[in-house]
């Protein structure tokens, strides 16, 4: 057990200085590009006040979230369950919102954000592992480690933000992205296979792509009224929807669904991912 | 290059006649020519004389109507009437029904607009839309058909009941013959596979290239109209039966049904083509669509006798002939008897029903269909995707499955799982879009 926390220590360590050799030596490899074509008007003056308050953003959501995470971590240490489980889900909104940003950030993703069997057994580690035990088995046994790593890993995630370049392209398609991870887990309930907490997930990740939509609306407007008053009614649409499964301050259970929910929530992510998925305009010239 | 009737070297010299004149096959004259009498929902009734020469004759000199495909396996889009209708049915079919989300008939009519230029593009093998290279882009063609020829794509647009409910304001211009079918013997109907407010039949000889359209057609609709269902049917490809026999359907019998005479307008105009003067004036040479998802009992089916088989289709399996007759194309002997007194033809088996008194007609335009198995019993799902036009649903399609659910035999091996209608908008010119006349 001793050997076992010196090595996660020693682990950490090395995380931690490869960390920062990594962003002093070389930026490129966390950059965001999203593709090799020529992003002409990216380059312009007025796409700076856009970047730097979305970079804003991400970073107030990763500092409220090291908070958050704390408190949560600091229940599943103390054997709190129900405090823990309490947390959980509006800890995790904090991240959602945020997404395209991790993803960038290579392994950071898998670690605070994998399910089982996303990754090898050895490896899963994050909110997920803690989800189960909590919902699975009702304990915080054997979660020391795993509360400890994960927020290391947060605190990392942070870190490393400082890194990213954010570029209009990752605002475009990160946008997308978050409808698309609405799409492939949220909506069908597979993200939070033991809490059933998907419907906080799934209105953080609807959050982050509306304030996306928010930053770029002026500009979007510019080159084509008719789609970002197509993509707003898409927004207002889902958020009234979402808002019939609120319940005091959260969500109700994904398992108080019934299919027809499901079905009217997916066509309406669909109907909104689409015209957002042409907001690639605004980076033509 | 697959069918017949499109290749051969006297091709272009009169384009509509000549493909006809040269090497109709004898699948498509079973399709294409009439023998009065009933129109089938399955197996063929009546069929006697289907190859007279005078019925050859007329058949080769009318075809200005039928929407036969150009020496590119192109099938215009934009005509008197929509394609996909008289037109020689192709090898695969993708059926979708739409429901609409918007409440807004503005943006109704810019679905209808944006659907129609997307269709003119897919049937004549382009692509759709013009962002196509663009690497910040979605590409506004989804691609999967690039290259691939025409294979004489068809897409037809309708409108169902529901369509004319208090949403668009146009109850008022609801027509009379668009009624919801009365329930029938034999019906378990499911809402998964019925009604829609929008019906859009895809017709290809290449199935990918259905799918496409369809696929294409839901997206371009998104945040407009959702898809409420779906189905894709086939039947045996031109290459594997070059010299164009009588189809069969599922249940292993010819499928050579009785249809009128696509060539003959007058017919056309009878049995198919509504008129402003039925009473909607915006439905002047559209026509009224019936589909019918028709599961088959394949395991019953598949375990009663080959007597019993043919007693329930009142025809020969093999032959396709009429009970107590050598060849398909025998007269339909209603009358004979045999030496115990008894009907050669049972008197419920499908093609006297089918047949009637002969005076009812519909086209019919059926596809099989397989949508994999019924994980509720372990057996196969698959059928017929029955479909059908005609003038005035009340009149024809109606009455006939009335008579047909009450006592068919063939009612002990099927079940209607799906059901809807739909009102087929006349043509439209270039420049024009689908449902100008009603919107």
């Amino acid at each position: 057990m001793k050997f076992k926390i010196v090595a996660f220590l020693m682990a950490c360590t090395i995380v931690f200085t490869g960390c920062g050799s990594n962003a002093a030596d070389k930026n490129e490899p966390a950059a965001v590009t999203t593709n090799d074509g020529k992003e002409a008007a990216a380059t312009d003056d007025t796409w700076e006040p856009i970047v730097n308050s979305y970079r804003q953003f991400t970073i107030e959501q990763a500092d409220t979230f090291i908070i958050e995470t704390e408190k949560f971590v600091t229940a599943v240490k103390a054997g709190d369950v129900e405090k823990a489980k309490q947390l959980y889900a509006p800890t995790r909104m904090y991240y959602e919102r945020i997404e395209p940003i991790a993803d960038a950030l290579g392994d950071l993703d898998p670690n605070i954000d994998a399910r089982e069997n996303d990754v090898e057994e050895k490896d899963w580690r994050g909110f997920h592992r803690i989800e189960q035990a909590l919902w699975e088995k009702n304990s915080t046994a054997g979660m020391d480690d795993y509360a400890d790593r994960l927020l290391e890993d947060v605190k990392l995630l942070r870190a490393l933000m400082e890194t990213v370049e954010v570029e209009p392209g990752l605002l475009v398609t990160g946008a997308v992205e978050l409808l698309n991870e609405v799409s492939s887990s949220k909506v069908v309930g597979e993200e939070e296979r033991y809490s059933h907490t998907d419907l906080y997930d799934f209105v953080a990740n609807v959050e982050g792509a509306s304030k996306i939509h928010e930053l770029l609306k002026d500009k979007l407007n510019e080159k084509d009224a008719a789609l970002n008053e197509q993509i707003a009614k898409g927004f207002a649409d889902l958020e009234q929807a979402l808002s019939a499964y609120k319940t005091g301050d959260g969500y109700v259970s994904y398992l108080e669904l019934k299919e027809e929910d499901t079905k009217k929530l997916s066509r309406l992510i669909d109907a909104l991912a689409e015209p957002l998925s042409q907001m690639g305009i605004i980076l033509e010239a | 290059m697959t069918r017949p009737i499109d290749s051969g070297p006297d091709q272009g010299e009169d384009k509509e006649t000549g493909m006809l004149k040269k090497s109709i096959s004898r699948r498509d004259l079973l399709r294409l020519a009439g023998v009065g009498g009933a129109g089938l929902l399955f197996g063929g009734a009546g069929v006697g004389g289907l190859f007279s020469t005078k019925e050859r004759t007329a058949a080769k000199n009318s075809a200005s109507e039928a929407k036969t495909a150009d020496k590119n396996n192109i099938i215009s889009f934009y005509g008197s009437h929509q394609a996909g209708i008289v037109t020689p049915p192709q090898d695969f079919i993708v059926f979708a029904a739409f429901d609409l989300t918007t409440a807004s008939l503005d943006e109704v009519r810019m679905l209808f607009k944006a659907w129609t230029a997307a269709s003119a593009s897919m049937t004549s093998g382009e692509m759709i839309g013009s962002s196509n290279n663009n690497v910040n882009m979605p590409p506004s063609d989804t691609g999967e058909a690039a290259g691939l020829t025409p294979s004489r794509t068809t897409i037809t647009f309708g409108v169902g009941p529901s369509f004319f409910d208090s949403r668009f304001g146009l109850a008022g211009k609801r027509p009379e013959a668009l009624t919801e079918l009365p329930p029938f013997g034999g019906d378990e109907l499911r809402s998964e596979w019925s009604g829609g407010d929008i019906g859009v039949q895809v017709n290809a000889d290449d199935l990918q290239i259905a799918f496409h359209a369809i696929r294409n057609l839901a997206r371009i609709a998104r945040g407009k109209a959702v898809l409420r269902w779906t189905q894709e049917g086939f039947q045996r490809t031109s290459g594997s039966d070059p010299t164009g026999s009588t189809p069969r359907n599922l249940m292993g019998f010819k499928d050579g049904t009785g249809n009128p005479d696509v060539h003959n307008e007058t017919e056309m105009k009878k049995v198919v083509w509504a008129n402003a003067s039925d009473g909607a004036g915006w439905m002047d040479r559209g026509s009224y669509m019936v589909v019918r998802r028709i599961r088959i009992r394949v395991e019953v089916w598949d375990r009663s006798t080959l007597g019993d088989q043919e007693a329930t289709f009142g025809r020969h399996r093999d032959s396709g002939a009429p009970i107590g007759a050598a060849h398909e194309f025998d007269k339909l002997d209603l009358e004979s008897k045999d030496d115990k007194g008894k009907p050669v033809i049972p008197m419920r088996s499908h093609v006297r029903l089918a047949h009637g008194d002969g005076s009812v007609k519909i086209l019919r335009r059926s596809f099989s269909y397989s949508s994999g198995m019924d994980h509720k019993t372990g057996q196969l799902d698959a059928g017929l995707l029955f479909i059908c036009f005609n003038r005035d649903s009340r009149k024809q399609f109606i009455p006939m499955q009335q008579r047909m659910g009450q006592s068919d035999l063939l009612n002990e091996y099927i079940v209607h799982t799906g059901s809807a209608v739909f009102a087929c908008f006349p043509g439209v010119k270039e420049g024009g879009y689908i449902g100008e006349t009603l919107f």
